[in-house]
């Protein structure tokens, strides 16, 4: 992909004396405008480009804020109520920017289940989606300490809860934990000094997670975009040109996703958020029920479904983590679920998985909860180490097509209007989808 | 069955370990389930609704004559009584208001480099009765009468629904625009004093309310059954118990979210513009890529 002939042609005399010296006009033609992207992506591929703008919005109401804000441990939450009631739009960027964190997160989930379900992380993919990985680790970092910032009731609690499972390191060696967990704080308790170095990593973390991405971006355009097919593009047939084809389909997405966006940033601004960080920070007083944000909630579910307080935090952790290795812990050499008669119960299954882990977060942890959060924990982790290794070697794929323009096109090049209709069984398939002789 | 979840998560209490010890009971505490909620329809609820600026100007009257004799609303400036989207009094109508206010405000150092006393001025905040917390819990028997600036967005309440019911009405709240559970609260709130049932253990100095988590709490109730303000002849509302909670929690929900009227007219604007943004573009992408559906590119 990488590889392709480059088109670029310096038209002017200044274009020229750039390509000779900095040719950033002819990368950026080459990787944005010319680049062939498969031509039967479907809309599971538009949340990159959604996803960048995520970043950027957040990066551009985030400098905004910052400029109202005050990362101290009194005018901190008066200085956010400030930004909402006085600052000139303060209440829409404010609000662009807590529900911008969510719809982050929004994305970022489609993203990876589209992977997940099209086997986007398998060769020769793997770096690139282990890039990946590390933005959502990133992205998580970054959002934390980001609620932290508004200093309300639900802040405090979060950092309080959350910078305290350190301390559960005390069980390995005792001391270490507690050492930890009074260096993130910067004292013995959360207070203004954890807040400041929250708010100087809430700045720099945002940077961090650019430069992830365009290394992913950058592993992305080397490999090439993978497809609901998973088929390798073979021809030039089997691609379009990105512009105008894909940019195209990707406002159309982008536009979609700000009406549900905008939807929630002017008519539900305190929806996904808790009521109880309106309440300013208050050590002394604890929520009657302290619960992340959303985005949050399933793998707090996993950390409270397991009784011991090191290995719940382990599991936590691990339910992250264990995405580094899917590439290798998948045995099936074919990409898309779409062919996968079995695993396709278990993809579904564990997307289950995950809402209802997501459920449960938000619940408290008694009763029935913690057993069906047990359960849910238990497959979650089943799906990768047991479900991925065993159903691919069990299972016989269905008859992939012979290449991408005949899954578009069907076999003697009538239309078809829907991918599904092909497989209709002509000649042997395009041999292994997931160029195992790349591992 | 009624339930009463007292129970914090296992690592909220691990947390309050670490924190100092927490000051108040858990029956103050703790949420229940048990509370009883009567839902409202607000004229400023859903993705449509807007302020009743002669609702925000009764709500007003119940508070300066009831609630500010115990609570202040120290985010809100008196400047913004008169701003666009909220009660809309004249100016000269917020000076008069606060060469009377009750509560004088503290200033200075003046040139003798002493602190005084004085009357607000339109650009102070809507200062309460107490210079500070303790001098407010020293007059109400301990319990501290809350700043009210955000109470309105600063409540909810949640109900032990099973996820079939609880998952189709998050998707219908989504839909709706609704965002007033901690309105439909407080409301609830005001309405809510009863006589304590004979079994209720009720603490000295504490009032039954049946939509309070805990059902006792410390403010008595502030608007009787015939209400506790005289409206007008023009107010065009009774003068009930009822009608008066509504106002004060109109007014309250406006105090904590003083945009909303823009907020959602701007919201209209941006979603008109993007939906029809988005149909062009997708009728765009159709016409471009009928194209190379045929034939190969």
């Amino acid at each position: 992909m990488a590889g392709h002939e480059s088109t670029y042609e310096a038209k002017s005399a200044t274009a020229k004396w750039w390509d000779e010296r900095l040719p950033i006009a002819r990368m950026m033609h080459d990787q944005f405008v010319d680049f062939p992207t498969p031509r039967n992506l479907n809309y599971m591929w538009t949340f990159g480009g959604i996803l960048m703008f995520c970043l950027v919005a957040q990066i551009v109401t985030g400098i905004v804020l910052a400029m109202h804000y005050n990362a101290t441990e009194v005018a901190a939450f008066s200085s956010v109520d400030n930004i909402r009631r006085n600052v000139n739009y303060g209440w829409m960027i404010q609000s662009m920017h807590a529900v911008g964190a969510s719809m982050f997160f929004v994305a970022v989930y489609l993203h990876i289940f589209r992977g997940l379900y099209y086997g986007s992380y398998k060769a020769p993919r793997e770096i690139l989606w282990m890039l990946g990985v590390f933005i959502l680790l990133a992205m998580m970092a970054a959002a934390f300490m980001g609620y932290a910032l508004p200093w309300g009731q639900m802040s405090f609690w979060g950092v309080t809860v959350i910078t305290n499972l350190f301390s559960s390191l005390d069980a390995i060696i005792p001391g270490m934990g507690t050492a930890i967990v009074t260096w993130l704080w910067g004292g013995f308790s959360v207070t203004g000094v954890t807040l400041n170095r929250f708010f100087s990593l809430h700045y720099l973390l945002p940077f961090v997670i650019f430069g992830l991405v365009i290394l992913h971006v950058w592993a992305l355009h080397v490999a090439g975009q993978n497809n609901p097919t998973g088929l390798d593009v073979k021809t030039k047939g089997d691609t379009v040109p990105m512009a105008p084809y894909a940019v195209y389909k990707d406002a159309v997405a982008l536009f979609a996703f700000l009406i549900v966006f905008a939807w929630f940033v002017f008519f539900l601004p305190d929806y996904l958020g808790h009521s109880d960080n309106f309440i300013p920070a208050d050590p002394l007083v604890t929520p009657a029920h302290i619960v992340p944000e959303w985005y949050f909630l399933p793998f707090y579910a996993i950390l409270r479904a397991v009784p011991d307080k090191l290995l719940g935090v382990i599991a936590m952790f691990a339910s992250i983590l264990i995405l580094l290795f899917i590439p290798w812990l998948d045995t099936s050499r074919v990409r898309s679920t779409k062919y996968r008669p079995m695993y396709k119960w278990f993809f579904w299954l564990f997307v289950i998985t995950c809402l209802a882990l997501g459920y449960l977060g938000a619940k408290p942890a008694e009763g029935s909860y913690v057993i069906w959060a047990q359960i849910f924990t238990f497959y979650y982790f089943a799906h990768f180490l047991l479900v991925m290794p065993i159903v691919g070697i069990l299972e016989t794929p269905d008859k992939l097509p012979n290449s991408i323009s005949e899954a578009v096109l069907g076999k003697k090049g009538e239309r078809r209007d829907r991918d599904e209709s092909f497989g209709g069984g002509l000649g042997a398939p395009a041999g292994a989808a997931a160029a195992p002789e790349k591992r | 069955m009624l339930r009463h979840t007292k129970t914090l998560s296992a690592l909220a209490v691990g947390a309050a370990i670490f924190a100092t010890p927490v000051a108040l009971t858990p029956a103050f505490a703790a949420g229940g389930y048990d509370q009883v909620i009567e839902k409202v329809d607000w004229s400023f609820g859903g993705i449509t609704g807007q302020y009743d600026k002669t609702q925000l100007r009764r709500g007003f009257q119940v508070f300066q004559n009831v609630c500010a004799s115990c609570h202040g609303l120290s985010r809100v400036a008196f400047r913004s009584l008169s701003q666009p989207g909220g009660p809309e009094f004249t100016e000269e109508g917020v000076k008069a208001l606060v060469a009377e206010w009750p509560h004088q405000v503290t200033a200075g150092p003046n040139d003798e480099g002493e602190m005084f006393q004085r009357q607000p001025l339109p650009t102070d905040p809507i200062v309460g009765p107490w210079k500070n917390e303790k001098e407010a819990r020293a007059f109400n028997n301990g319990a501290y009468p809350l700043d009210l600036s955000l109470i309105a967005r600063a409540r909810t309440y949640s109900k032990d629904e099973p996820f079939w019911v609880q998952v189709p009405n998050m998707v219908k709240h989504i839909a709706t625009g609704y965002e007033q559970k901690g309105h439909d609260y407080l409301y609830s709130l005001l309405i809510g004093y009863k006589e304590a049932p004979a079994d209720f253990n009720l603490g000295e100095g504490l009032s039954y309310n049946i939509s309070y988590p805990g059902k006792q709490i410390a403010m008595v109730q502030p608007i009787p059954e015939g209400g506790a303000v005289e409206y007008g002849e023009d107010a065009g509302a009774p003068n009930t118990m009822e009608q008066q909670s509504k106002d004060v929690v109109a007014f309250l929900a406006w105090a904590a979210d003083p945009h909303l009227n823009t907020r959602k007219a701007t919201g209209w604007q941006v979603m008109i513009y993007l939906l029809i943004t988005t149909a062009l573009l997708y009728i765009g992408k159709q016409r471009l890529w009928a194209r190379v559906k045929k034939q190969p590119a």
